[in-house]
């Protein structure tokens, strides 16, 4: 079973990969809205990568309003 | 008269060796506006001349991470604001009408139609794939009906269509809720045929196409015709929903605050 501490790190670096950043550009408490400056397809892109990578399902609607790496992690953890 | 290759606005269509490739390319998003029903009516009606030399179509997207993100809305509502409320319903109906003859005809094609999904496939573009026989997806293509968040229901022959091929639990599930689902979870339901690596979902598709062709084309027709028939009176019971749904003001309401709205969920309410 992962920790918390270690899905928020497995997030960040899928999104460092995904948007072709620099290692270390992105914290937990950074918002990705704002950050990324990510479109809706490309937000759908990215809950599809994070669905793959950790084998679960994780319904818009749970995430709708989250804008944060951190407790993004937390709604992947209440699903693993 | 027969028309083996075509480029249009929104889409284009090339024929080789037995297989039609039609490919949706119109900015940003696939859109099923007029624009794009007009080619899609040209398309179909190729099929007549066509389908003696096709075995198989493929429909797919040539937009970065959308097959189809469904109506025009935006189209939709500048068009339903432009009249009187009352008139509203009946320019509805006519578009309705239109898309329907076109996914019915796609639907009962006498070759074999693949959709190759990539990105996201809403809506009416969900509404597309589903007129197809089978889904081949992208493993990062995503799946939704978020219809009801504008207060009205699929109106491309969405719920019949899904009804024919899937278990009401999941039906229901995308319906009520208006969630995206993964492909992994559409393969698992039954929705979409084959996954696909990332970017491998067209590749699939046209290797699935060259094993078709080497059926006979009769038996290939008449075992379409049986396993796949076509739910024509709940079709007609859709439109005629659709547009009792269209007359409330709620809908015009939310067909604002989606023009309007920039946010990063917009196929949510």
């Amino acid at each position: 079973m992962r920790t918390l501490e270690q899905t928020t790190q497995e997030v960040l670096d899928l999104a460092t990969k995904h948007f072709q950043l620099p290692a270390g550009t992105l914290a937990p408490g950074d918002d990705f809205f704002k950050k990324l400056g990510i479109d809706s397809l490309q937000t759908l892109e990215m809950l599809s990568r994070l669905e793959n990578h950790f084998g679960i399902e994780l319904p818009d609607y749970e995430v709708q309003g989250v804008s944060d790496f951190k407790t993004l992690a937390e709604r992947i953890q209440s699903r693993l | 008269m027969k028309m083996r290759n075509f480029t249009g606005k929104t889409l284009r269509w090339e024929w080789r060796e037995g297989v039609i490739e039609l490919m949706l390319d119109h900015e940003p998003a696939n859109e099923i506006g007029t624009a794009m029903l007009a080619e899609l009516e040209k398309f179909v009606a190729s099929f007549e001349s066509l389908a003696p030399e096709t075995s198989v179509c493929i429909i797919a997207s040539a937009r970065k991470s959308v097959f189809s993100a469904g109506g025009d809305l935006r189209e939709l509502y500048a068009t339903a604001a432009a009249v009187p409320a009352k008139d509203r319903p009946a320019g509805v109906r006519v578009f309705l009408e239109r898309i329907h003859a076109v996914l019915n005809a796609i639907d009962a094609a006498p070759f074999v139609t693949i959709a190759a999904v990539h990105g996201a496939c809403l809506g009416g573009g969900l509404e597309l794939a589903l007129a197809c026989d089978m889904i081949i997806a992208d493993k990062m293509a995503r799946f939704a009906f978020p219809e009801l968040r504008l207060g009205f229901i699929p109106g491309f022959g969405g719920i019949p269509r899904l009804k024919r091929d899937l278990g009401n639990a999941f039906v229901r599930d995308l319906l009520f809720t208006g969630r995206t689902v993964n492909a992994t979870r559409a393969q698992a339901v039954g929705l979409v045929a084959q996954l696909a690596g990332e970017g491998e979902a067209l590749r699939i598709a046209r290797s699935t196409a060259a094993q078709i062709t080497k059926y006979d084309a009769v038996t290939r027709a008449a075992a379409k015709k049986f396993i796949k028939p076509i739910p024509h009176d709940e079709l007609r019971r859709e439109i005629d929903l659709f547009c009792e749904l269209f007359t409330r003001p709620t809908v015009m309401a939310a067909l604002k605050k989606f023009v309007e709205g920039s946010g990063p969920m917009p196929y949510l309410p």
